[in-house]
């Protein structure tokens, strides 16, 4: 086991799978050289040579459609987007044809591309970057999408991601790089569609994935203090959503809070909210409460604090949940 | 066989608007549109095999192009895209190429599919609704179509450094229009080749018109010239010359494998036809334009060469005897066409386990709850 933050997790699966295929191939803006931005490719391309670690021109569509076309020749591409708001120039080869291709072909060729994306939140950054996209690919048939929180994690999923066949927008919560973890680099690549469960409880259940799994974890704690008992499920993947996990458990405590840093208008929490409603009518005690950002575009650093969801805003919403159809609505 | 150099596109072009810059130069030419042999086309002297081979495959071209037409026109094809008028600049250019060079076409290259072996079931299965692409890439080196303009360009792109990491000496070929042509994954794709200098060869058809948007409308300068602005060396051609595309993409395509960088072909051609065969072309330009581009119909022109270098017209008639075989077997193939099941569809979005899967089970349900079940 070795304490690593997960940025260097993330660094030490490219690595490995580099070394374990040599059809993978990392492209990116200044991946090579510099390490990327992150620097989660720090020292790849040192080991393994301009040929296989690609510094690209400033050109999203370019890094996804060259890595499509990479792809039909028999290559592993793992693309490198620089930040989540930047991803938006290549949509067009993300959806229209990344994502459709093998369906078009009848399954006749497969497209084994990765696209990591430093997402969410947090760093106090400047306009585009700090956005939560992931309900755009989520929306789109052909696309897995796979959000980390944690080292271990981090490492089991990228290298499952980086093996499997299918197109991967693979989410990095980029406040998280620096936070560290155990992490065992013998861990077997991580199943892509299980959600986990990373707390068990008796009276709530808290979904979350990426950035949100922290504030997750510390509300939980928080309620458990005051006796609240209070699971929580790191969904991990975002699409395929593991139904089954979050209305096992949700069955088992009567109640569900979903987080996410994205608006909880058409989030992916509507669609946990939908799933668990349809599976889990009978159990509910309460409606499923959602906590995420506002419907506004990202805002000045200044005020990003209060406008993504904080451990106290999942209090309360553990509190609707618990209060529900009693008279005093608010605690 | 050795020939002098065809002209390329000189590296800074001279500027349009100086008065004293050299008089426009003209695309390569080698038959005029009167099919007599220009100076350029005697000084080469004409491979007269080569010449047949094209003009046969353009006569094919033609008459699977103008059934499909029929076919849409009796309601047995949704939707047709005609490559009428653009047979030299495709059947030319893909002559030119080894079989193991790999294209990506946009949507318009039929006489190119046919050239590389697609059957008309093939071809036509996208248009007539039953399909997203027709054939499997791998067969002949050619990709499906690609319906949102100039993506593909990026796609050959990457197409072209695998094969360079994988010390393949194939060149990548890639077609887009002159509409495509200002489309940003167009402008990446030429500054990706050029940047990592790969053996990637854009062919452009200058079909003159984007639906109803003329060139004058797309290009600030003309193509050939703004490849010289990427880096990519470019060769200007009459597009309604077989021979005059087969002999530029030929040097072309050849530089390109011989490591001398990417490089464009501007094939100037004619959309004889809509854009599509829900188009109607009479709104947005003339009769006068249409028949001067008739006058310099690519097989007229060559049937003419031809006939002046001797081939008798019992040569010709075999050949037309044989469009009109094509045109059968695309008519009764078209007829035959059958499409999948809306279930089938379900295990094919996804390499590895999908719970997509499971909503086959729930369509299946359905068609049973509604009596409709296999």
């Amino acid at each position: 086991m070795a304490v690593l933050p997960l940025g260097k997790a993330l660094n030490l699966a490219m690595r490995r799978s580099l070394a374990e295929d040599d059809r993978v191939l990392v492209l990116g803006e200044d991946i090579g050289t510099l390490g990327g931005v992150f620097r989660v490719t720090d020292g790849l391309a040192a080991e393994f040579g301009a040929n296989r670690v690609i510094d690209t021109p400033l050109a999203e569509s370019g890094i996804v459609g060259t890595a499509i076309g990479l792809a039909l020749r028999g290559f592993r591409p793992v693309c490198e987007i620089q930040f989540d708001g930047f991803v938006y120039p290549a949509f067009d080869q993300i959806v229209s044809q990344l994502a459709k291709m093998r369906a078009r072909s009848r399954g006749r060729v497969q497209l084994p591309v990765v696209i990591r994306i430093p997402a969410g939140g947090g760093i106090g950054a400047v306009e585009h970057h700090s956005e939560s996209n992931e309900a755009y690919f989520a929306h789109t048939a052909g696309l897995r999408v796979v959000s980390c929180s944690n080292p271990q994690d981090g490492y089991r999923l990228l290298r499952a991601a980086i093996r499997s066949n299918d197109p991967i927008v693979f989410f990095e919560p980029k406040r998280a790089y620096w936070d560290k973890g155990e992490v065992d680099l013998d861990a077997s690549p991580a199943s892509l569609d299980r959600a986990l469960v990373l707390r068990k409880g008796r009276d709530c259940t808290l979904i979350a994935h990426g950035p949100s799994v922290k504030v997750a974890l510390a509300a939980a704690e928080a309620a458990e203090e005051d006796g609240v008992s209070v699971g929580v499920v790191d969904l991990r993947s975002i699409s395929p959503l593991d139904v089954e996990t979050l209305q096992r458990c949700v069955a088992e405590t009567g109640r569900a809070v979903v987080v996410h840093e994205a608006s909880t208008f058409l989030g992916i929490g509507a669609e946990i909210a939908a799933a668990i409603t349809e599976g889990c009518f009978r159990e509910l005690k309460a409606p499923v409460q959602r906590v995420g950002a506002y419907q506004l575009p990202y805002p000045p650093a200044h005020v990003e604090d209060a406008f993504l969801p904080d451990v106290d805003r999942v209090l309360l919403a553990i509190d609707r949940s618990l209060n529900f159809g009693r008279t005093t609505a608010h605690v | 066989m050795s020939h002098p150099a065809l002209s390329q596109t000189p590296a800074v072009p001279a500027t349009r608007t100086d008065p004293s810059a050299p008089a426009a130069p003209v695309p390569v030419q080698l038959v005029g549109p009167d099919g007599r042999l220009t100076d350029a086309g005697r000084a080469r002297g004409v491979d007269v095999d080569l010449a047949r081979r094209l003009y046969r495959d353009m006569v094919r071209a033609r008459a699977l192009d103008r059934e499909a037409v029929a076919l849409q026109r009796q309601g047995e094809l949704s939707l047709w895209l005609q490559c009428e008028g653009q047979e030299a600049a495709q059947v030319g250019s893909v002559h030119a190429l080894a079989d193991r060079d790999h294209i990506f076409p946009s949507y318009r290259e039929h006489a190119v599919g046919l050239v590389r072996g697609l059957t008309p079931a093939q071809l036509l299965a996208q248009w007539c609704g039953i399909a997203h692409a027709g054939w499997d890439p791998a067969e002949h080196h050619l990709h499906f179509n690609s319906l949102v303009l100039g993506t593909q360009t990026l796609h050959a792109v990457g197409y072209a450094l695998g094969c360079r990491l994988d010390g393949d000496d194939a060149v990548t070929v890639v077609y887009f229009g002159d509409g495509a042509a200002s489309q940003g994954d167009v402008n990446e794709a030429f500054n990706w080749a050029a940047t990592m200098a790969l053996p990637v060869l854009f062919v452009c058809q200058n079909n003159q018109w984007a639906i109803s948007t003329p060139t004058s409308k797309q290009f600030g300068t003309s193509l050939h010239d703004r490849a010289a602005g990427f880096g990519l060396r470019s060769w200007w051609v009459d597009g309604n010359d077989a021979l005059a595309v087969h002999a530029v993409t030929a040097e072309a395509v050849e530089s390109v494998r011989r490591g001398q960088g990417p490089a464009l072909v501007e094939a100037e051609t004619y959309r004889i036809g809509g854009h599509s065969t829900s188009d109607d072309p009479k709104r947005y330009r003339t009769e006068e334009e249409l028949d001067a581009w008739r006058r310099r119909d690519p097989l007229t022109r060559l049937r003419t060469a031809l006939t002046d270098l001797g081939v008798e017209a019992d040569w010709f008639d075999a050949v037309d005897a044989d469009g009109s075989e094509l045109a059968a077997r695309t008519r009764a193939e078209c007829q035959a066409l059958a499409g999948p099941d809306l279930a089938d569809l379900f295990a094919e979005v996804y390499a590895d386990p999908h719970p997509v899967e499971r909503e086959r089970a729930s369509y299946e349900a359905h068609l049973e709850a509604t009596g409709r079940g296999r």
